[in-house]
């Protein structure tokens, strides 16, 4: 056992929606602790808050109550612009739907993270090559000239996860990431964020699918915008944390 | 984000939906190329009827009757330096009139007075009718700068004696006599006689007046013979202008002094409410120009108008634009494009679109104003200022245009966006 950092920790995160007696709870309460290096499913059923939880862990919108603190940093009340550019520092996102930008080269897709880094973490001409590195350890390194159209479901999702691993994010966000795919590509998706985590990558992936919360270390059951249960999975190697219980406040 | 991949998605976004783009930009293209080419046709008009007026003579002088033609009752006493100068009467300026400024008024190279009649002509078995007769002095070609091609002009004795001498306007004597030499040969005006003696050199169509195809005979010829318009019996040896061509244009203010001064006491009237009217060229060409440029204006605003219209066009379609592309507005978002990277990307989308716009327009208008001046015989006179101000009324138009679906772009929710279908 390492010392390890603390990615994502949630503190009463409540999240409510419209106002006075038509208000709905999305989230109540939610404690959920993320260290670096795990890799976490989210599951519960349609309305049980699971979106909700992961737009606000994805910094695209903010808690109505509750702290939400990423890396250390209290992103909780943040506007716009910061979340943004916490968005362009830390996250990276993996889609659904893939949300390639169209009749755009895979190349073009993957560096755009880049350009809206306004730390100049990297200089602009190591964007195309950087770019490219990323697309290569994605396996797609003779597809970079391909526009979306030109690729199948998997190969624009490798592209994806490409483009959310670029800016080389502390969290990787996967909604849905198989959603799309027929079985064969989605496990060779799933194998592909296996990887990534295997390299240290700390990955949050929201999904119903029992195979792919299967690859994952840790699953954690929404219900009513409360955590119902939290179930360490068999196949996983990585250390029970304790806390994980005492956090699950239920 | 750096400007120049600003510009290259803008680019980009353009050149995806080029044909959409292209018709989006028709209407700055239009407005651009359209405020170009009125001016430089409003321009071109300008600069003939100032050549118009020059070409009537140099340093002139009009005096004029209140009959005068020049513009009804707009005449006015003018002390501005160089060019002509016109005397209008209307108590009746006469012959004797002209002959006491050459006298008396110094200063003066020349005075020329016009009368004018129309009457058939005939000469062997041709006849034409309705052509203008001039009587008119000996200064007449130096005053109006004319020459005379064959021949020679009629004389001060001429004048005195009435002699029946004319000299024809160079399309007229090709229509009378051809080719064959007019000179010394005898023609018909009306019932009188006239012996040909000389033939002016070509001048052209100027204002109104086509020079060539007048007849040329001394005023006391007119006078006598051919005054029979009802106008004409009236004033009697009334002459309606009198030119005066001046020897120095430093000295037109105080030739125009005499002068009035002059006809005052010889027609026993006061400057207050003299029954002439005394114009400069310069007078003239302000007036024309005062015209043109109410003209211009108002085709500026026209133009203007259209190019509003295409800015309407191109925030129309942006907003379009802004609800096609909001998934992919989304993904900039989630991938770290603040509210303020949107807003530029758009604005600067639809800046770049009226810019290009703008530069279609300049090389159309430029185009299209060479094209009018070349088939039609309207002349057209490019300004380059025209240019500017239509390519920097088509930026400020993208500009305005492109805000208001740009800051809508800007302010999507990066979760609707990114749910939007």
């Amino acid at each position: 056992m390492t010392a390890t950092r603390t990615i994502i920790e949630t503190i009463d995160l409540t999240k409510i929606y419209g106002m006075g007696d038509v208000s709905v709870t999305a989230l109540d309460s939610v404690n959920i602790h993320i260290e670096v290096g795990e890799f976490v499913a989210i599951m519960g059923a349609s309305g049980s808050g699971k979106s909700t939880l992961l737009n606000i862990l994805g910094c695209l919108s903010t808690p109505t109550s509750g702290k939400y603190i990423l890396d250390g940093e209290d992103v909780s009340d943040l506007d716009k612009v910061q979340l943004a550019t916490i968005r362009s520092r830390k996250l990276g996102y993996i889609f659904q739907s893939y949300n390639l930008l169209p009749r755009t080269t895979a190349l073009r897709n993957v560096m755009l993270p880049l350009l809206y880094d306004r730390t100049r973490k990297v200089p602009a001409e190591k964007w195309e090559e950087m770019a490219k590195d990323t697309l290569e350890a994605v396996g797609l390194g003779d597809r970079m000239k391909h526009q979306p159209q030109e690729l199948s479901g998997g190969q624009q999702q490798r592209v994806a996860i490409a483009r959310a691993l670029v800016n080389d994010p502390v969290l990787i966000i996967a909604d849905e990431p198989t959603g799309n795919l027929d079985s064969r590509s989605g496990e060779e998706i799933m194998l592909l964020l296996d990887k990534l985590h295997g390299q240290g990558a700390t990955l949050v992936v929201v999904t119903h699918d029992p195979i792919v919360a299967a690859h994952t270390a840790r699953t954690i059951h929404l219900k009513d915008g409360c955590i119902d249960t939290i179930v360490q999975n068999d196949n996983n190697h990585l250390r029970l944390s304790e806390k994980e219980a005492s956090h699950a406040t239920h | 984000m750096r400007p120049i991949e600003v510009l290259r998605i803008a680019w980009e976004a353009i050149g995806k939906n080029k044909v959409r783009a292209l018709l989006t930009m028709l209407g700055i293209i239009i407005g651009v190329a359209a405020v170009i080419i009125m001016i430089a046709v409003s321009a071109g008009t300008e600069a003939t009827i100032s050549d118009q007026i020059t070409s009537l003579g140099t340093n002139l002088i009009f005096i004029s009757s209140g009959f005068s033609r020049m513009g009804p009752g707009n005449a006015s006493f003018s002390a501005s330096s160089g060019g002509l100068v016109m005397v209008d009467s209307s108590g009746g300026l006469v012959y004797d009139d002209a002959t006491a400024i050459a006298d008396q008024v110094s200063g003066v190279k020349g005075v020329v007075v016009e009368q004018q009649a129309t009457e058939t002509i005939k000469a062997g078995n041709v006849t034409l009718d309705s052509i203008e007769i001039v009587g008119t002095s000996v200064d007449f070609p130096a005053v109006r700068d004319m020459k005379v091609k064959d021949g020679r002009y009629f004389t001060e004795e001429e004048i005195t004696h009435k002699t029946k001498v004319a000299v024809l306007g160079y399309d007229l004597a090709q229509e009378l006599f051809g080719d064959a030499d007019p000179i010394g040969e005898s023609i018909l005006v009306s019932t009188t006689r006239l012996t040909v003696i000389g033939v002016m050199a070509e001048r052209g169509t100027v204002g109104e007046v086509d020079y060539d195809a007048r007849l040329y005979t001394p005023l006391s010829v007119v006078l006598q013979k051919f005054a029979r318009t009802p106008f004409a019996r009236i004033m009697g040896d009334r002459v309606r202008m009198i030119y005066v061509q001046i020897a120095d244009s430093a000295n037109m203010d105080n030739v125009i002094l005499q002068i009035q001064l002059l006809l005052a006491k010889r027609h026993n009237v006061s400057l207050d409410s003299a029954d002439f009217t005394i114009t400069t060229q310069q007078d003239i060409i302000a007036t024309q120009e005062s015209t043109t440029a109410a003209f211009r204006s108002l085709l500026a605003w026209v133009a203007g108008v259209s190019l509003i219209v295409g800015g309407i066009g191109i925030m129309n379609i942006m907003l379009v634009s802004v609800t096609e592309r909001t998934r992919e507005i989304g993904v900039r978002q989630s991938v770290g494009a603040t509210p303020g990277d949107v807003r530029w990307q758009f604005l600067t989308e639809a800046l770049l679109m009226s810019l290009l716009g703008g530069l279609i327009g300049v090389v159309v208008g430029v185009g299209g104003a060479w094209v009018f001046g070349t088939v039609s015989a309207m002349r057209t006179v490019v300004v380059p200022s025209s240019i500017l101000l239509a390519f920097g009324s088509a930026a400020v138009v993208g500009a305005f245009f492109g805000f208001y679906p740009a800051n809508r772009a800007a302010q999507l929710d990066p979760i609707d966006a990114l749910r939007h279908e």
